[in-house]
């Protein structure tokens, strides 16, 4: 057992309970060096898995969505795309493209969000903001963010924010109470930005709350509320208004009428322009100050993704039951890359999945298993909670989350295996704009705009930040549409919400989906299986229902902070966070800040990871692969 | 009147501008509102909350208190939605938006989310925080109900002892979410965490002290900033049996739904997407709860009013009240599309 000397539990600005320990050799003046692998652990179970036994299909999107309020669209939408499979039942058009736009929506709320609120206070000293220059930040607004304009239509000037200054000073500091901002490792050597550059980037942490609540509404619209919007099997719920005015009980209608849908529009248009105008410069703003942390945090190269956003380009022909099929084509390729070689995008065999609890609190074989066959139970043998002296040990379990394994080894997913897929890819035009923006923003010259940082080094904590950027900006102009960029060759993207909208009287539900529920018998023998890309990676959910009652007999997620944030696996070989960590040079052991940078670079969501097995075990007979046989 | 206007119709019974005393005004301007915009607002917050006009300068007074009221938010099983709905907050400008609650109206001395501070400078911020007595402790998520279980660890103290330790000084305790409020999610069928509400882990804890339930699944932005607001503003609202706050639990989501009339007269929708559905037929015969279920849906709506689940084509689940994950409905099954058993005519 390594004694840890750096201990961070609770890890705060992240989704749900997570603990790291790590071992430092001290350098002598109260910092050290990471040696070996850290351990990282999840401290909260729930059940869901065994919640949802012996219960209606057609509920199990709204419980797993409450795996996590974070990811609230992806775990719903995983879930209705499982029993989808398992019933055979294809949506129509329509409800794909909604289904984009909620997934893509949630990846620019998620994705600058976490920028803001949940990472930048790694980057950004508040306390330094405060003794900012005013008219020097108004300088600096104006050449890192010359079209954004929140202050009243215009670029703010010196007085703007000088009375961010006295809002911080007023509402804080002045009443010595400093609420969330208390208790930062403010002042900490690791902090490297300009007071100016602390006051612009504070500042928009705080304007970007008012932006976050405007883009969600794009939620409201099609889901009735955010978080936990509504979703049904075989479609979307809502669906157009037959009446274009004013929702009234005299008028009926619904949400999708000219209002809503002109709000879906202007969220649309709210989530581009921040994205290019504030999320993008202000990435790169920080990425400069801090290039060397493109030399820490990488992973051992292996990633893996599922593919998401089905083309609506790509589109066969609608299926006579108002319903479509899709040939290969996501935005975000299905694929796997090995040791960080780019050359070749391989083909994902979704057989070769396994998870193994050998140092998780679960029962059972420690044997790496598919899940489709992998039995648990809950099984605490951690340390009893409330002793002195809690503490972890790497030899024995020490975490509710999974090891899952593709092919044995430990895969990273997320932006960065999005980002370099598609590159690797290089086949829809979006992979090429991927390509052109890795080469122009990270790669280009500092007077061009760019970074000048080697492409092998996008495997790091920065290069996580960078691609959760990148992808955004993806993103979005797929939603809203994107003009055709000419010395790029890049065409023109008419965007999701443009084709919906001219296809808008069209069909929202396959109504064979509940009329085949109904009669279970008639089912087909199979486990259904449903993936999403969701903005933290790989997210599949396996499902087997009984052709008997109808019901659940077996639920099953593999998450996406679980590839991540897992622990060791059976062989000793410690999951992405842990092995992440490696070399990593601390300040301070007393502060950990190194660290928590390099943990959030991977956006912890760990509600997500926790999951629990079917008890029973049930062993499943069939997995249907015809999602996953369709390669680009 | 139309009674999906609800919020319109109240608003008429309050008589907007008392006066604000000079040193309101001035903290106001420190914060960057006027008082014009600021007592628009604030008029608008009322209609929400159902106050008296007499109210508003002690709403007022306590959205720019010089010494703000400190709020320590702890999360035991739970995903986040609760948080995430909060910070959707746009009650009034300047007053309930997430902002300047941040800023200016409480001090979040505790929020594991949000928070700057980690690890041990969390820990120790939980511990100074929760020293002073007086404060506002939020809490989301249910408590796995033995502590040695190992279902719920954080900082090496189980979820009994965190909620234990850090409820002995609080004034108020708020339970946001149903999870919080009832068990929730984590309490389904079988439970297979022993997961309890709040007021039962208080129970069992022999903690004795003022809750307020705010259930939902998650509640209305609104509803969780406005409750808070409200307290601060009059002390105790007055809550309902299962100590929900009357003011935004006092009616059934049908009662005031805009589909209700064709809950009556018909067409009802009988599948997703069928010509009914599009005429915002009643979803009643698709499973819809609302006629049981207290919550100000469908009179506040979600996201600055712009829909809400039944406007969005699906039917209420009955989010806010006990176990509705597990209620039994029609033909003795349970299921969001079952349709409940009873034929609620009024």
């Amino acid at each position: 057992m390594t004694i840890a000397n750096i201990i961070i539990d609770p890890v705060t600005r992240i989704e749900g309970h997570l603990r790291i320990q790590a071992y430092a050799d001290p350098d002598g003046h109260g910092g050290g060096t990471i040696s070996k692998p850290a351990l990282s652990s999840s401290t909260m179970v729930r059940g869901i898995e065994r919640i949802l036994q012996g219960r209606d299909p057609r509920d199990a999107w709204s419980f797993t969505q409450r795996i996590c309020g974070v990811c609230t669209v992806v775990h719903g939408l995983t879930s209705v795309r499982a029993v989808e499979n398992a019933i055979n039942v294809k949506v129509p058009k329509n409800a794909d493209y909604i289904r984009n736009m909620m997934i893509g929506g949630q990846f620019v709320h998620d994705h600058v969000m976490h920028f803001y609120h949940l990472h930048a206070l790694d980057w950004v000293d508040i306390v330094s903001a405060l003794s900012a220059d005013p008219t020097a930040t108004a300088t600096l607004a104006k050449k890192n963010n010359p079209n954004y304009k929140p202050n009243n239509g215009l670029l703010p000037d010196a007085a703007y924010f000088q009375a961010q200054i006295n809002k911080l000073k007023t509402g804080l500091v002045n009443r010595g109470q400093l609420g969330l901002f208390a208790n930062g490792y403010w002042g900490h050597v690791a902090y490297k930005l300009t007071p100016e550059q602390n006051l612009l980037l504070t500042s928009h942490y705080l304007e970007a709350l008012g932006w976050a609540r405007e883009i969600v509404k794009l939620h409201t619209v099609f889901g009735g509320k955010d978080p936990h919007p509504s979703l049904v099997v075989g479609g979307m719920p809502c669906t157009l208004s037959a009446n274009t005015g004013a929702v009234s009980e005299d008028n009926g209608g619904t949400s999708l009428n000219t209002a809503g849908l002109a709000a879906v529009k202007a969220a649309l248009d709210r989530m581009k322009s921040f994205v290019d105008q504030v999320y993008l410069p202000d990435v790169l703003l920080v990425a400069r100050g801090y290039k060397n942390w493109a030399d820490f945090g990488a992973t051992a190269g292996n990633f893996l993704s599922y593919g998401e956003f089905p083309d609506p380009a790509l589109v066969r022909t609608e299926m006579v039951d108002g319903a479509i099929d899709y040939p290969a084509g996501y935005l975000f390729p299905q694929g796997v890359i090995w040791a960080n070689d780019l050359k070749r995008l391989m083909p994902f065999d979704q057989a070769k999945v396994t998870e193994n609890v050998a140092h998780a609190w679960y029962g059972g074989s420690t044997a790496a298993l598919h899940p489709s066959v992998s039995t648990t139970t809950l099984q605490y043998t951690g340390p009893q909670p409330d002793q002195p002296d809690y503490m972890l040990d790497e030899a024995d379990r020490y975490s509710w989350i999974k090891s899952p394994r593709y092919d044995g080894k430990p895969m990273e997913v997320g932006p960065l295996a999005h980002i370099l897929t598609m590159y690797a890819r290089n086949t829809l035009a979006t992979d090429r704009l991927v390509r052109k923006y890795v080469d122009t923003y990270w790669c280009g010259t500092a007077a061009n705009g760019g970074l000048a940082l080697p492409f092998a080094k996008l495997n790091s904590t920065l290069g996580r930040i960078f691609s959760r950027m990148l992808e955004t900006k993806i993103i979005a102009d797929q939603m809203a549409g994107r003009a055709a960029i000419s010395n790029w060759s890049i065409p023109a993207y008419a965007g999701w919400y443009p084709l919906f909208y001219a296809n808008r009287s069209g069909k929202y539900f396959n109504p064979k989906a509940f009329t085949v529920l109904a009669s279970p018998s008639t089912l087909p023998d199979k486990v259904g299986f449903g993936f999403t890309e969701a903005p933290r990676g790989a997210l599949g959910h396996w499902i087997k229902i009984n052709r008997t009652t109808g019901m659940i007999d077996h639920y099953q997620c593999v998450v996406a902070s679980q590839w991540n944030a897992g622990p060791r696996d059976g062989a000793g070989a410690p999951g992405p966070y842990e092995q992440s960590l490696v070399g990593h040079k601390l300040a301070a052991l007393d502060k950990p800040l190194e660290v928590l940078r390099t943990i959030h670079s991977f956006d912890p969501c760990i509600g997500c990871a926790v999951h629990v097995l079917d008890p029973e075990g049930q062993p499943l007979v069939t997995v249907d692969v015809s999602h996953l046989g369709r390669l680009v | 009147m139309q009674r999906s206007d609800l919020s319109r119709e109240d608003a008429t019974e309050v008589t907007p501008s008392p006066e604000l005393d000079a040193t309101i005004v001035r903290r106001l301007g420190d914060m960057g509102v006027s008082r014009r915009q600021f007592m628009a607002s604030l008029t608008r917050m009322a209609s929400l909350l159902a106050l008296p006009p007499s109210m508003l300068p002690q709403l007022a007074m306590a959205a720019t208190s010089p010494t703000k009221p400190s709020v320590v938010y702890m999360s035991f099983q739970e995903c986040t939605g609760c948080l995430e709905s909060m910070v959707n907050s746009f009650a009034f400008k300047g007053g309930g938006t997430i902002e300047n609650l941040l800023l200016n109206v409480v001090s979040i001395d505790y929020q594991e989310t949000l928070m700057a501070a980690a690890g041990a400078q969390a820990e120790h911020q939980l511990a100074s925080s929760t020293a002073k007595s007086g404060y506002v402790l939020v809490v989301d998520g249910s408590i796995p109900a033995s502590a040695n279980s190992g279902y719920f660890v954080s900082g090496g103290r189980s979820g009994a002892e965190r909620f234990r330790s850090a409820a002995a000084n609080a004034g108020l305790i708020v339970a946001v979410g149903t999870c919080a409020s009832f068990g929730g999610l984590p309490k389904a069928d079988p439970n297979p965490t022993g997961a309890v509400s709040i007021k039962d882990m208080m129970a069992s804890l022999g903690i004795a002290k003022p809750l307020i339930n705010v259930s939902g699944c998650p509640p209305i932005p609104e509803v969780i900033t406005g409750t808070i607001l409200l307290y601060l503003a009059s002390g105790m609202p007055a809550l309902d049996t299962l100590l929900r706050p009357k003011t935004f639990y006092g009616r059934t989501v049908h009662s005031h739904c805009y589909r209700e009339e064709s809950f009556e007269d018909g067409p009802r929708v009988k599948a997703f997407d069928d010509a009914a559905s599009r005429k915002g037929g009643c979803l009643f015969d698709m499973g819809c709860k609302g006629p049981v279920t207290k919550a100000a849906c469908s009179s506040i709506k979600w996201n600055q009013g712009l829909s809400f689940p039944i406007q969005s084509g699906h039917p209420c689940m009955g989010c806010t009240e006990p176990n509705f994950w597990d209620r039994v409905n029609k033909g003795g099954k349970k299921g969001f599309y079952v349709p409940l058993a009873g034929s609620y005519d009024d």
